[in-house]
């Protein structure tokens, strides 16, 4: 038995893939949660309901989806050109923190203001992933261990900036940063909730992507140096230009995240305003498949089972980490199957 | 200033050091005899947590200490398993899968720490390890501290250091793990199994990372929390490369890394007005400096990160 590479992929298995891994990772979480004394069906029932089951927790579900699709890009744009950014979650706390500093006293109309501080926020994030990507174009330090190390850098640098300079002296107990000046919180998208027009800007930022890779030269030179360096290289494309590049377009993508989570959720942020966004998104691109359209909708699943475990959790007494539990199952398990859209068994 | 000074020469001091190093010790070994035998193992920092929870929970369930520490190498070896399968056999993307392995080991944890143990106001402790007397050795002015009354496991990774410095250069199996990080075809050509020697040094190395989160369980503290490890696992990575993949440099690494954390704590309270923060970033900052000055004279085994696949070239 060996395996080949398909020259081609059909479409089916391309939808298919992400839906077999999804199932089979709820099959195996549900072992745990028999294991917690709980039937799975009643609990994936309520995990259902909890995300889907009423208008506002779909709002909910959105709410959440946002910053995970912003997340999930910033992933699949750099790992689709082999660029290892594990570094989302510290991408996202400069974009959100920058955001609440120039937010809270920057004398500019609303929507100009607003887009000002997407710029700015994307520009935190992009200097934060162009660092490693420099280490790795000049010294050959690898990209993983800087970025993963600069998570916890950054998260105290929030810390150390709400706690001095940003600090909201107008928050009571745990420290917070300053809030964003009313004008730039992002109007709702449905009234009454907490959905807010971020998630048309992260659709459009989904758009914008796949637009940029699948049809520019950048995109091409993108993923021919993910796909084969040397060759690449060959080919007259500049590694380290294309290199940092994406860098500058994942590292925006995640600081992005930060900037809009600030804007229309939390207003002011806290060092732990983020449950993880960055590290999920890594989930999310792999489960699309590193597609920006599979991105949007791997974002709600990912979303789903989040929101839906907290009101799963409180219904039926099981712990609300199996949430990350099936998240983590679905990255691996979806590994596998990607497997099988790349190659074929043969005998 | 000189309070700073001071504090270099306080048994204390170097008492920590040895304590702090020593979850990192295991878990610098871990890594690198994954690495060595040609598999990048970020599953790492879950393994860590994994451990630290299973080694807690056996003690407090009613085992022995040592029993615990047991637990955590078989539950990190499983962890190892599963990397292993999906990167060897498989020959799935070593970053994804380790990643994937991270995020599940520690989600796993803290899933069955919240469904076993009842948590309340504060979480429930065990009676850790305690630190060794030795008698008279123990009593040895400044020696005595740092050397002679350590907690059992920290004698333990010193040991593990010896043993894998031993293995990996002087017995065949030794020869056989690097040359499989080198050359896996020529490793086959000699009639041994690749895949073989990377599923067992993946294993072996991930229930020493198992066992490195225990100790933080059984030893440095007395209860499992969420976040506990803090990118230890991390900084075990950035140290292999750093020790060029070596274990007594590996040793020396850690040590040096233990005591920028003990010496950054201490200095904390003597240094006024700056931000606690910045003390604590130290550490991660200097891991991050280490390997660019490393980086150019790294010698990255040649096979690291190729799937060994019989037949391809």
């Amino acid at each position: 038995m060996r395996l080949e590479r398909r020259a081609h992929v059909p479409l089916g298995l391309v939808v298919a893939a992400p839906v077999a891994a999804i199932v089979a990772a709820l099959a195996l979480a549900a072992g745990l949660i028999a294991a917690a004394g709980v039937n799975p069906l009643t609990a994936y029932g309520e995990m259902l309901r909890g995300a889907l089951g009423s208008r506002l927790a779909i709002t909910e579900m959105l709410t959440r989806a946002t910053p995970l699709i912003l997340t999930g890009l910033a992933a699949a744009v750099a790992f689709r050109a082999r660029l290892w950014n594990i570094g989302g979650e510290g991408q996202f706390y400069m974009g959100a923190l920058i955001t609440a500093w120039a937010g809270h006293s920057l004398g500019l109309p609303g929507p100009l203001g607003i887009a000002v501080l997407m710029v700015l926020g994307m520009a935190a994030g992009a200097v934060m992933l162009a660092g490693p990507a420099f280490l790795r174009l000049r010294f050959g330090v690898d990209e993983v261990v800087t970025t993963l190390l600069l998570n916890f850098i950054v998260i105290l640098f929030v810390g150390l900036m709400i706690e001095g300079p940003l600090r909201d002296p107008l928050a009571f107990g745990w420290p917070s940063s300053v809030p964003v000046d009313g004008d730039y919180r992002l109007p709702d998208l449905v009234p009454r909730t907490r959905l807010h027009i971020g998630l048309l800007f992260a659709i459009a930022a989904a758009g914008a992507v796949w637009l940029v890779l699948a049809r520019t030269v950048f995109g091409a030179e993108a993923r021919a140096a993910g796909f084969n360096p040397r060759a690449a290289s060959f080919a007259g494309i500049s590694l380290p230009r294309t290199l940092m590049g994406v860098a500058l377009l994942s590292g925006g993508l995640a600081g992005l995240a930060g900037a809009v989570e600030v804007m229309g959720v939390t207003a002011s942020v806290t060092t732990t305003m983020s449950p993880g966004f960055g590290y999920a998104g890594i989930v999310v691109a792999m489960l699309a498949a590193l597609h920006p359209a599979g991105v949007v909708a791997a974002a709600v699943f990912v979303a789903t089972v989040f929101v839906g475990a907290d009101a799963m959790s409180r219904a039926t007494g099981v712990p609300s980490f199996i949430a990350d539990v099936i998240v983590a199952l679905s990255l691996l398990t979806m590994l596998v199957a990607l497997l099988f859209t790349t190659y074929r068994v043969r005998q | 200033m000189i309070e700073a000074l001071e504090i270099l020469t306080s048994a204390s001091l170097w008492a920590a050091v040895l304590r702090i190093a020593t979850p990192l010790i295991f878990g610098v070994l871990g890594a690198l005899i994954c690495e060595r035998s040609g598999v990048l193992n970020l599953g790492i920092e879950g393994i860590m947590t994994m451990g630290a929870m299973v080694g807690w929970l056996t003690v407090y369930l009613g085992a022995d200490l040592w029993t615990g520490l047991a637990m955590a190498a078989a539950a990190g070896a499983m962890m190892g398993l599963l990397h292993a399968l999906l990167t060897v056999p498989l020959g799935l993307s070593q970053h994804v899968s380790g990643l994937g392995i991270t995020l599940f080991a520690s989600a796993l944890a803290y899933y069955l720490y919240r469904l076993i143990v009842v948590v309340g106001e504060s979480p429930p402790t065990i009676v850790p390890f305690r630190p060794l007397d030795l008698g008279p050795l123990s009593d040895l002015p400044f020696l005595g501290p740092v050397f002679f009354s350590q907690s059992a496991p920290t004698y333990v990774a010193l040991l593990a250091v010896v043993v894998m410095g031993y293995v990996l250069a002087r017995t065949p199996l030794g020869l056989a793990i690097r040359m499989t990080g080198e050359n896996p075809h020529a490793v086959e050509a000699q009639g041994v199994n690749p895949i073989a020697i990377r599923i067992g040094a993946v294993m072996a190395g991930s229930a020493l990372m198992g066992v490195g989160g225990a100790f933080l369980t059984t030893a440095a503290f007395n209860s499992f929390f969420p976040e506990m490890v803090q990118g230890r696992g991390w900084i075990c990575i950035a140290l292999v490369v750093f020790a060029s993949w070596r274990p007594y440099k590996a040793l020396l690494g850690a040590l040096l890394f233990a005591f920028f954390d003990a010496y950054q704590l201490r200095l904390q309270t003597v240094v006024e007005g700056v931000p606690y923060q910045l003390f604590l970033m130290a550490p991660y900052v200097l891991s991050i400096v280490a390997l660019i000055l490393v980086a150019r004279r790294a010698e990255v085994p040649a096979a690291l990160m190729t799937p060994y696949r019989r037949g391809e070239r």
